[in-house]
């Protein structure tokens, strides 16, 4: 990562100067007030200069979430919450607002850093620190955009595919996740801020690894992100979504959407790494993140892979799913869940097989600590149309210590008798003997533990592209501290 | 190299050592005899400071230090090394990860420079070599789907890496059949040295024809009922352990 965060920096840099020098406008704004209503709806829209069919757009959805319920059957338990209560625009904050020095900023945050391994300067930007722009930035984030230009890659916030490419937006968002479609998703699509638009050409392999990092003017968009991907014949793209550094946010509702679509022969990879702040020990302050993610394989052969790392949050409510329509294509789900303390995370996948001959698999892994509850929850349903469709699910869950919970929730849908589907499921308890063991061999308690997880976890891990599956590694054993001994 | 002096340890309560006085000195084989329910297991693993096994009186001095200062890896690092009767499995955790980061953890509490992989590989390679450990053996997890003579070996494997000072290799013989109880045995033999002492605990008189002792003692009722030469250990195959559970019962 230190790789791509350094460009990060670089890039951010560039987009701070380029506000020096003008050329982004209303960074500054003010807030809108508390609450949410139809005037906050139009008046988001016209901070970003909307086109009127996505004010009306945001405006139906609002309409609709209105008259929508909370979902409730999720196995998450957290105090209601007041969407009366919540700010809904909020400029980027300034750099002179943020702490000013490292020393500003809480040492438990630092002390977490440190151990990730992550240089000075990245911890510094990382905690909001306003950091001098020391770099020769702008050849590296100029060849990073020329290098997509040239390829024929769109990547770009999404506010700007709004006003610059808006025959794709309004062909493609909304096709997957439709603005009526959950309760997030549809307060989402009212009041989306930002996030990111990707277009892959026809037959295009993209060059690089794109990451959430390298887009510019990405300050504060995490609290209603709205991504979309859209691989086009033949083409390939690998995603990088999130950090393994914990992230602060000042919000602690977040509902995200993220839509995929791919036509004949195209690939998505999407890796996401998932650290936001769980609260403390007493679960306090941490972040609700409720997440639509969905992909749809409308060409044929056409393939996404969905790899994720969920470590943060205090509430995941999380079920990125592949709605498999074109023949031939393939679903992957690889997923590992971290919790500790009272966390909770109920999370999972939907396999819509539709197309003929498609097929997915899921790997999914709980590791539920401290008092924490993990669920699996997932669906695999195979529909008349899916002639030959397979699937194959392994749900492993481990326990360590007494108080905390597992759950497999599968839903099996089979309605083609041609098709396959295999469940298997485990649950197993990290054993005072394997600790010892461990131990016994000059490994501390949370090397021990650090190195078992890691063990139970590496068939998700290593999906991961190389560079964040080495840090997810260890997060995977920040995140466990204090779960023994 | 370890004194032990009047030792009493209990485990939840129960008392299983009962006053245990023992001598190591360095370069020495000892051996520990006894009958089931003896304490032998107890024994190793209070001198390994596993948790729950609590010493309720007397004293353990290793190399001049008092044990009770340390946990269970800071004696590991100081060179305490417990081979184990029923190795443990890892499932996931690959031998040479687990070899290289148990390595890397005594050598940086000895202050030693950690061995990056390349010179980690070379090391291994010397060891696995003599032991006729295959390199599936290696990529596969921690003593997942090991038979028993491949389990034992891959303990004897983690003391030559770790190379300590006092090992304690605890019924290394159960589950091995002669010709794995010959490898494994070869592989100790190659161990022994002026500055290494060994604590092999066993029911049978079997394996110290093959890892020959310098003393031999008897555990029975969580004391030493008995201790002498080699020699004791074949009075002992010829007339079991009767007298000594018999004895203590009377006493």
């Amino acid at each position: 990562m230190s790789y791509t965060s350094e460009t990060a920096e670089q890039v951010s840099s560039i987009a701070g100067d380029k506000y020096k020098y003008g050329f982004v406008t209303d960074i500054e704004t003010e807030m809108a007030p508390k609450g949410l209503n139809e005037d906050i709806v139009r008046f988001i829209s016209a901070k970003k200069n909307e086109p009127e069919w996505m004010l009306q757009w945001r405006l139906r959805a609002y309409e609709r979430w209105l008259g929508m319920d909370e979902p409730v059957w999720a196995k998450v338990d957290y105090p209601e919450i007041d969407f009366q209560d919540a700010y809904y625009y909020s400029a980027p904050k300034s750099m002179e607002d943020g702490p000013q020095s490292l020393d500003e900023v809480d040492p438990e945050l630092l002390r977490t850093y440190e151990k990730l391994g992550i240089p000075l300067h990245e911890q510094a930007m990382l905690a909001g620190v306003a950091v001098d722009a020391v770099f020769d930035s702008v050849s590296v984030a100029t060849t990073f955009r020329k290098e997509l230009a040239k390829a024929g890659v769109i990547f770009c916030p999404i506010s700007e595919a709004v006003q610059e490419h808006p025959e794709l937006v309004q062909k493609y968002m909304g096709s997957v996740v439709p603005y009526s479609d959950n309760y997030y998703a549809t307060l989402n699509s009212a009041v989306f801020t930002d996030g990111s638009f990707v277009y892959i050409p026809k037959g295009v392999r993209c060059p690089m690894e794109l990451s959430t990092y390298f887009r510019i003017n990405q300050a504060n968009t995490g609290q209603f992100e709205r991504t979309l991907i859209i691989a086009d014949e033949g083409s390939y793209v690998s995603y990088l979504e999130g950090c393994t550094a914990p992230q602060r946010d000042e919000h602690q509702l977040h509902a995200a959407v993220v839509e995929l679509v791919l036509m004949d022969d195209a690939e998505i990879k999407y890796s996401t790494v998932q650290n936001w702040y769980p609260g403390d020990e007493n679960g306090k302050g941490g972040i609700y993140n409720f997440v639509t993610k969905r992909a749809a394989c409308r060409g044929r052969n056409s393939k996404v892979s969905w790899t994720q790392v969920e470590t943060g949050s205090a509430v995941t409510w999380k079920y990125p799913s592949c709605i498999l329509q074109g023949d031939n294509s393939v679903g992957e789900f690889y997923s590992v869940a971290i919790t500790n303390n009272l966390q909770q995370a109920d999370t999972g996948t939907k396999m819509i097989h539709i197309g003929e001959n498609t097929s997915s698999t899921i790997i999914a892994k709980g590791i539920s600590a401290g008092r924490s509850q993990s669920t699996y929850r997932g669906l695999v349903r195979m529909q008349p149309g899916a002639k030959g469709g397979r699937n194959y699910t392994q749900c492993d869950s481990l326990l360590i210590g007494d108080k905390c919970g597992a759950h497999t929730v599968p839903y099996i849908e089979n309605r083609n008798r041609t098709a396959q589907i295999e469940h298997e499921a485990t649950t197993a308890k990290i054993s005072e003997d394997q600790l010892f063991y461990c131990r016994q061999r000059g490994l501390s308690d949370e090397e021990a533990l650090s190195m078992i997880v890691n063990g139970f976890c590496k068939q998700v891990l290593q999906e991961l592209p190389m560079e964040f599956a080495v840090e997810a590694q260890k997060l995977v054993g920040i995140s466990l501290e204090g779960s023994v001994g | 190299m370890l004194e032990i002096k009047g030792l009493h340890a209990d485990v939840d309560g129960t008392e299983i050592l009962k006053g245990i006085d023992l001598s190591i000195g360095e370069g020495e084989v000892h051996a520990i005899m006894g009958p089931n329910g003896s304490g032998k297991s107890t024994l190793s693993y209070v001198l390994s400071g596993r948790d729950g096994y609590n010493v309720t009186a007397g004293s353990i001095t290793y190399r001049g230090r008092d044990l009770s200062e340390l946990n269970t890896e800071e004696r590991a690092a100081e060179g305490i090394f417990l081979g184990f009767q029923y190795p443990v499995e890892l499932p996931g955790v690959s031998s040479t990860t687990f070899l290289k980061t148990a390595l890397n953890a005594v050598r940086r509490h000895r202050g030693e420079e950690e061995l990056d992989a390349v010179q980690f590989m070379k090391r291994l390679r010397v060891h696995t070599k003599a032991l006729n450990i295959s390199d599936d053996m290696l990529r596969r997890g921690v003593n997942v789907g090991f038979s028993g003579g491949e389990k034992k070996r891959n303990e004897i494997l983690q003391m030559a890496l770790l190379e300590p000072y006092f090992a304690v290799l605890d019924e290394t013989d159960s589950g091995l059949d002669i010709d794995a109880l010959k490898v494994v045995a070869e592989g100790v033999n190659a161990l022994r040295g002026p500055k290494r002492s060994m604590l092999v605990i066993t029911h049978y008189q079997r394996l110290l024809d093959y890892i020959v002792p310098d003393y031999v003692h008897v555990l029975a009722h969580g004391r030493i009922a008995r201790s002498g030469g080699k020699e004791l250990a074949l009075e002992l195959e010829e007339k079991g352990y009767g007298e000594f559970v018999a004895g203590t019962e009377a006493a």
